[in-house]
């Protein structure tokens, strides 16, 4: 097992982090722990690497939910080691040139942060073996690309940019989810390898096309593909590192290495052609020609970026293994240019203070190293010879000329392709001689001068590969690129040769065409923009989308103006008559045939329950009809829960008895507390009409509920129970097997459960927050609160029984294993027992006695709770598998132990200490704020007032 | 017996589902755990009823009551208290800032 390949995936994600918090220790810390982490991924590869060469293909694998067909699983074969290298390499450089170009006020903490995270992503996706795993790495280079662009964020067309980004990404990554979805359907399996090697029954089935269309949807989205390109020129607000690194070299090659990873799998079809090829010309022309409009330097390679992308697609799109190789090889070229292209426009931004074209000129005369870099990458841009762009370039023509050769229909292929080529000599021509020459600058912000010799270093690096690789391409590229394109193809590679010459060919006469084409496009340039201005320039995709996006969230808005009024009544009334609607609709065909009542015999009922059930009832509706009068209505709440308990008795549930008995208590306790602070009486606002309305209501939610509980009752059915029955003694050590299932068999849902009741802590403890209330100075009669000592016989007692009830709480953990009991119930008890002091002897006693503040409670029971559950994988046993046994302990006799009561006594904490947060807090509020001392004495002030009122 | 209990979740539910369509907090409150208890009762029943033979493993005995809907009523108990305490928190925190208890934070 390669376990590099997951460690070299995870690196980066853990830089991240340590980026973010070195970032608070020190300016540079941030960019020193990133290029580290990426050295560290990098060094972390070259061992796998050796073995791709040898022509391996490197699996890691790890079970995760087989039951959906996702488990972890990482490959790296010569495609993803080619964009690994290239996320690495090209990573490594952003980090230092970044280091040089972020200002001063820029929080590099955070731009590694991101960028860290963002290489992680970017690493997981081209290296996942499992698709669904895919898909979540490419949604997370989503998010992350969103936290890039927008890292300016008090700059609003940054905000704009990343939201564009994000929606236009993140819709197509949904899309993509479906696709891969349908794919593992279709193939029975998410494993990339079982995909690639069931090209044939892909292509066979009827969901070939729904699947093929989704996934290009995600494709095409992600590299910028018409009609989806717009989203990139706006994701240049971001930083130009950002760009160099996530816009020509990563996360937009992202679309196009899905292509070429799901090649065999999906293409040499007729829909893959008709689809895949005429949407990478029309990126292609359309890119091209918008390039040379515009007039900001990131903005023009962000157009030429686009037009490569649909290159690259065309490429795929013609289908040919030749044309797979080409597309390849443009990959890496791209890259490589592209990337020394936006760091040598992000120099010239950083030295001149503007990317407008039309105020740059003649910057030659300042920063000639600067520019004869920019001059090399852009002529590798253009294509022409001798540099790395003009060999995939070539590549390119001659797969159109091919094509024109083999279908008749095609011949338009080669005439587009040169016109763009011809463009793309164009917009190179403008970003050199536009920006280097043409007189001397007049508006510059301020005087240009080359940078810092660090930040020239990652461009010369890339330049130089450019050329190397345009004079010695199969010395350099040459054997990753058949690694890669082997690995794309996944089967034997067509003959091909790397070389400058190829004699006089079309795809030759196809290129000096484009040079010239290009050269007399440039010279014409002002006629071409104001034509431009006059025509296509009008039309600006960006407000088409915000036109969208707007009738889009207007749709939603009227919506919700329709479904959600602001009055809680009238939502509750809408879905509890959708409620009963759906429950009716259900018991329909029985109750119209009259077999409500099932074939089960009844239990007859004996006359204490139904007396039982009289006070139920009774005490139910005097809740009702009394609950205006708060006080009341509380008091005949609390019966119906007696009763409740009483009904879980009778019907052999001890447990339930148990703990709604308890929590009986703490609720009545709980709005006692709150009713001191909320009015004693309910003001009688609803009209008589209304309130018949709601009793309808009411009474139609209740006879629903009743028949489907009849309807239930009385039929038979198939219960698990027997096997938890079963198991619960040899399996869980316990004969308790409502207990043996929370703590044990269904310890997980459990977990759950508590994690929940924590974050309602947690969430209560911040509403108590600051929390001011004006405890009223009287009851409802004017009389005011009794502020005596608290009642002797009362206050011994609590004290007195105290211990005695903390017994009865570990005496109830221990046994509940057993019998009726456990860590919920116990911490009940606890929670009571100390309620009871404060209640006894007030706060002003209790609080130096009993520590209030008991919330670490709280997370110290779920750490222990999970401690528990993960203490079991030590003993390679899956999460929470509890161990039991005998043990003898003197005095006390024999004992059946469990772990499962460790993790019982983590319930107990949190139970005890959500039940005290909650209860001593809201106690507190009051006390906190008017001292016992004072408040006598205003109690004092209060009488003596009523005494003198009721003179009057 | 499964009259008896079919009615009492019935009338709980009704009376709670009053009380819950209320203008002000506490009734709502007061509504909501009515509601609880019948939807307790409700899960609780699924289990069919059983008198006389709780989940505790004996050797002698061989008709036991189906564990499974108690263990999920008996967190849903808990739970239900940290949701009704939750609520109780957020209508006063609601009095504290609107000065008043009216649900929708009219007067």
């Amino acid at each position: 097992m390669h376990s590099s390949l997951p460690l070299m995936v995870s690196l980066p994600f853990v830089g991240a982090l340590l980026a973010a918090w070195s970032g608070t220790q020190g300016r540079l810390w941030s960019a020193w722990v990133s290029g580290g982490v990426a050295l560290a991924s990098l060094g972390l590869l070259f061992g796998p690497a050796l073995a791709v060469m040898q022509g391996e293909t490197l699996l890691w694998q790890a079970t995760w939910v087989p039951q959906i067909g996702l488990d972890l699983g990482f490959r790296l074969d010569g495609l993803s080691l080619l964009f690994a290298l290239m996320i690495l390499g090209i990573g490594l450089l952003v980090v230092l040139y970044a280091r040089y170009y972020l200002a001063d006020q820029d929080p590099m903490g955070r731009f590694y942060a991101y960028l860290m995270l963002f290489m992680g992503a970017m690493l997981g996706l081209v290296t996942s073996e499992n698709l669904i795993q895919m898909a979540i790495f490419w949604e997370l280079t989503s998010i992350t690309s969103f936290l890039l662009v927008s890292y300016w964020r008090h700059r609003s067309e940054a905000r704009q940019g990343a939201r564009m980004a994000l929606a236009i990404t993140g819709a197509g990554g949904l899309a993509l989810l479906g696709g891969l979805l349908l794919l593992g359907q279709i193939v029975g399996s998410y494993q990339l390898s079982d995909v690639l090697a069931a090209a044939d029954s892909i292509k066979a089935s009827p969901l070939y096309l729904p699947a093929l269309l989704l996934i290009l949807l995600g494709v095409f989205t992600k590299s910028a593909q018409f009609p989806f390109h717009f989203w990139l020129p706006h994701a240049m607000a971001a930083p130009t590192p950002v760009s160099a690194y996530l816009h020509s070299a990563t996360m937009v090659k992202a679309g196009v290495f899905l292509l070429a990873r799901l090649f065999p799998a999906l293409s040499d079809t007729a829909a893959w052609t008709w689809i895949v090829a005429p949407v990478g010309l029309a990126t292609l022309v359309l890119g091209a020609y918008t390039a040379l409009f515009k007039h900001d330097l990131k903005g023009l390679l962000a157009y030429s970026t686009i037009s490569h992308l649909g290159l690259i697609t065309l490429l795929f799109g013609i289908g040919t293994p030749l044309a797979a190789v080409a597309a390849v090889f443009h990959i890496m070229n791209h890259a490589t240019f592209k990337a020394s292209l936006f760091m040598a426009a992000g120099i010239i931004d950083h030295e001149a203070g503007t990317r407008d074209m039309r105020r740059l000129s003649g910057l030659w005369h300042y920063m000639p190293y600067t520019g004869l870099l920019a001059m090399v990458a852009a002529a590798a841009m253009a294509g022409v010879p001798l540099l790395n762009g003009f060999l995939s370039k070539e590549m390119f023509f001659e797969k159109t000329v091919f094509m024109a050769e083999l279908t008749d229909s095609a011949w338009l292929l080669p005439v587009f392709a040169t016109l763009a080529g011809a463009f793309a000599v164009a917009y190179s021509l403008r970003f050199i001689h536009d920006v280097f020459f043409g007189g001397a600058p007049t508006e510059l912000p301020r005087i240009p001068h080359e940078p810092t010799r660090w930040m020239k270093v990652p461009v010369e690096i890339l330049v130089v590969i450019c050329v190397a690789v345009g004079i010695l391409p199969g010395l350099t590229f040459g054997p990753l690129l058949y690694l890669a394109a082997g690995a794309t193809l996944q089967g034997p590679l067509p003959e091909f040769s790397l070389s400058v010459w190829h004699g006089f060919t079309p795809a030759l006469g196809m290129s000096v065409l484009a040079l010239l084409g290009g050269v007399a496009i440039y010279a014409v340039r002002r006629p071409l923009f104001r034509l431009h201005e006059q025509s296509f320039g009008r039309f600006d995709a960006r407000a088409l989308f915000i036109a969208l996006e707007s009738a889009l969230l207007g749709l939603a808005a009227w919506l919700d103006q329709r479904l959600h009024r602001p009055s809680l009544q009238r939502m509750l009334a809408v879905i509890l008559l959708a409620a009963v609607a759906v429950v009716v609709a259900g018991l329909w065909p029985s109750l119209r045939d009259g077999t409500l009542s099932g074939p089960l015999p009844l239990t007859p009922p004996d006359p204490v329950s139904i007396a039982a059930m009289l006070c139920l009832v009774v005490g139910a509706v005097g809740t009702v009809v009394l609950h205006r009068e708060r006080w009341t209505a509380l008091v005949m709440l609390s019966v119906v829960g007696l009763i409740v308990a009483l009904a879980f008795v009778k019907l052999s549930a001890p447990d339930l008895a148990l703990t709604q008995l308890s929590v009986e208590m703490v609720t009545i306790v709980l709005l006692l507390l709150a009713l001191y602070f909320l009015p004693k009486h309910t003001p009688r606002e609803s009209s008589l009409p209304r309130r018949l309305r709601d009793l309808t209501l009411a009474g139609a939610v209740g006879l629903t509920a009743a028949a489907l509980v009849w309807a239930v009752l009385t039929r038979p059915y198939q219960s698990i129970a027997g096997w938890f029955l079963d198991n619960s003694v040899p399996g869980g050590g316990g004969t308790n097997v409502v207990n043996v299932i929370l703590v044990d068999f269904r310890g997980f849902d459990t977990l759950g459960e508590i994690t929940v009741l924590a974050i309602a802590a947690v969430g209560i403890y911040m509403l108590l927050q600051g929390l001011r209330l004006d405890a009223p100075r009287a009851d409802a009669q004017g009389r005011p609160w009794s502020w005596d000592t608290h009642p002797l016989i009362l206050a011994t007692f609590a004290r007195l029984l105290l211990p005695l009830a903390l017994l009865v709480a570990v005496f109830i953990l221990l046994r509940g294993h057993n019998l009726p009991g456990g860590g919920f119930i116990a911490g009940l008890v606890v929670a009571v027992a100390l309620v009871m002091q404060y209640l006894a002897n007030g706060i002003t006693w209790t609080r130096p006695r009993i520590s209030g503040q008991l919330h670490p409670l709280i997370g110290i029971g779920l750490l222990l709770s999970t401690a528990t559950g993960l203490g079991s994988w030590y003993f390679d046993r899956p999460f929470l598998t509890s161990a039991h046994g005998h043990f003898h302990l003197p005095l006390i006799g024999d004992l059946e132990l469990a772990t499962a009561m460790l993790f019982d006594l983590g319930v107990l904490m949190v139970v005890v200490g959500i039940t005290l947060v909650i209860l001593i807090r809201l106690g507190e509020l009051d006390a906190l704020e008017y001292p016992p001392a004072r408040g006598r004495r205003r109690v004092m002030a209060a009488r003596a007032q009523l005494r003198r009122g009721g003179g009057h | 017996m499964e009259a008896l209990i079919a009615i009492a979740i019935g009338v709980l539910t009704t009376c709670g589902v009053y009380l819950l369509l209320r203008a002000r907090t506490f009734p709502v409150v007061l509504g909501l755990t009515l509601l609880s208890y019948g939807v307790n009762l409700f899960l609780f029943a699924m289990g069919r009823l059983t008198v006389g033979a709780p989940a505790i493993i004996e050797p002698a005995r061989a008709a036991y009551t189906d564990p499974l809907p108690q263990a999920l009523v008996l967190t849903a108990i808990v739970i239900g208290f940290g949701m009704t305490a939750f609520v109780v928190v957020l209508a006063l925190r609601a009095r504290a800032d609107l000065g008043t208890d009216h649900v929708d934070g009219d007067q």
